[in-house]
């Protein structure tokens, strides 16, 4: 099954750009779990996000992220993992679960 | 009970485990085992088989695979390979022997209570599938509608389905996150089955035995002797070897120094003081282990005068020790009150105001010790104060008639 490990964190922590040590450790993390993992980016701050919407047919571009939230979306991996289990254990590797928190997504399939 | 009744408790849960292992499937398995013990009614009327447990085994998976033959949708070789190793095992085979029926209660277990679903699904899903109690009994365990019960069951299986919980026992590292999930999930159906509530007398006392079962059951068959587990069930024990004598025949709450303890189920307080000596003796002592020498110093004394009150005052600090709350706080001051006077133990009950002023069990504390001190008026406010919080009915009539003695 893929999961979607999306990491939750208060970004006031990068206003002055990434602990090396941090990234250091999300390096170790991709290396160990180098094959389970399918994609995964970092994302820029919610202050560059761009909310779009269509209501009755007219499109609504809005500034910032659809919701303010304490914890805002940093980054996310896209894994392989064969159980619920597994993606929990991946999760807990993440040096963002520390600090912040990671919601495990079971990645929906089509039939 | 029927010899029928008696092998649906005994067995539910040990089949629906072996078949949700065989069929990856929890509805199926439960719609598959349902069946079998309705062709049960009318093939055992002449007399059970020998086996019963495999029979009903092997009669449900033949009606599993016959579902799966007739779904259309062939995809899964998992499936398709069942039905092949399936058709080289004769039945009569299976009929004979009961090692084809795995034991994976410890799945199921953990399973039901993994922390990915929420805690009263677990609860509800446990008591279905391990325990085999059907949704209208959970219901009514728990004073909510069989729609509410109903719901949370479909949840938690979509969930267990969709988000991939897997069917296994977790590996060492997890264990003991996991453990305690399961162990809260126990006491949680323990303390509804025991706490003084109205309501069906009969469905109570089966949660309290089903609490005794599931914890007896993890002491049997988890590969490493966890000593919390043994704790968990020697507080049950001796917790329901009061069952008893804590109601009168009025269906009034008796309090532990009222009790006739002859009353008290000996051989099951032997039982519970026998576990909590052997888990103190491996150490690592834990919440649940402090709790039960609690409860086995209350079980030891022949008379309410007798009670170890300084042990049990300390065991009390030990726990607040490990476990920080207010309510624990509050059960060592009334221990303490016992074993050094109400007016030792008035000072750290007041303490305790900003977090347990809307508890009803603050006031009732507090109200005791007052009484206790002949502070009549204060004691009086205190007990009326616990009257309007409390929301249980059998405590309410407790309270009522200690205001009504006080007010004499």
């Amino acid at each position: 099954m893929q999961y979607l490990l999306l990491i939750y964190e208060n970004e006031k922590r990068f206003a002055a750009g990434y602990d090396p040590a941090e990234m250091k450790e999300y390096m170790a993390f991709g290396e160990t779990y180098g094959k389970a993992i399918k994609g995964g980016n970092a994302l820029q701050a919610t202050t560059t996000a761009t909310t779009v919407r269509v209501r009755d047919g007219k499109r609504l571009t809005t500034d910032g992220p659809f919701a303010e939230t304490k914890e805002q979306l940093g980054g996310f991996y896209l894994v392989e993992a064969n159980n619920l289990d597994d993606a929990i254990e991946m999760a807990g590797k993440i040096p963002g679960a520390r600090l912040g928190c990671v919601e495990v997504r079971p990645i929906e399939t089509f039939s | 009970m029927s010899e029928l009744e008696c092998v649906f408790r005994e067995e539910w849960g040990r089949i629906l485990s072996a078949l949700i292992q065989a069929l990856g499937d929890f509805d199926l398995a439960e719609e598959v085992l349902q069946d079998a013990f309705s062709s049960a009614v009318v093939e055992w009327a002449s007399g059970a088989p020998r086996n019963p447990r495999a029979w009903l085994y092997a009669t449900a998976k033949h009606t599993a695979i016959d579902i799966i033959r007739r779904r259309s949708n062939f995809a899964e070789k998992q499936v398709e390979l069942m039905i092949r190793e399936e058709c080289r095992t004769p039945k009569v085979i299976e009929i004979e022997e009961d090692s084809i029926v795995p034991d994976e209660r410890l799945r199921l277990i953990f399973t039901c209570c993994h922390p990915a679903l929420p805690a009263e699904a677990q609860v509800a899903l446990t008591l279905r599938t391990l325990c085999g109690l059907t949704t209208e009994e959970i219901a009514r365990a728990f004073l909510l509608p069989t729609a509410t019960i109903a719901q949370r069951l479909v949840r938690a299986k979509t969930k267990i389905r969709k988000a991939g919980i897997p069917y296994r026992v977790p590996s060492a590292p997890e264990v003991s996150e996991r453990l305690s999930v399961v162990m809260a999930v126990v006491y949680l159906v323990f303390n509804e089955g025991y706490s003084a509530a109205l309501g069906d007398t009969l469905v109570r006392h089966e949660l309290c035995a089903e609490a005794i079962r599931m914890a007896r059951l993890l002491h049997t068959l988890l590969p490493e002797p966890e000593s919390e587990v043994d704790a968990l069930l020697a507080l049950m024990l001796l917790h329901d070897s009061r069952r008893n004598a804590r109601e009168n025949a009025d269906g009034e709450l008796v309090l532990l120094a009222d009790q006739d303890r002859a009353c008290w189920n000996r051989p099951q307080i032997d039982e519970g003081c026998a576990l909590v000596q052997s888990v103190f003796q491996r150490g690592r002592i834990g919440p649940y282990a402090i709790e039960a020498a609690i409860a086995a110093l209350h079980a030891g004394a022949a008379h309410a005068e007798e009670t170890d009150w300084r042990q049990i005052s300390a065991l009390y600090g030990r726990l607040f020790a490990l476990h920080r709350s207010p309510v624990v706080a509050l059960n060592h001051a009334a221990a303490m009150s016992m074993a050094e006077g109400p007016e030792a133990a008035l000072p750290l009950v007041d303490a305790l105001k900003s977090s347990l002023e809307d508890y009803h069990l603050w006031h009732a504390t507090r109200a005791d010790l007052l009484r206790r001190l002949g502070r009549k008026t204060e004691a009086v406010r205190a007990y009326q104060r616990a009257l309007e919080l409390a929301q249980n009915e059998v405590e309410r009539r407790f309270l009522s008639r200690r205001l009504a003695e006080l007010n004499v």
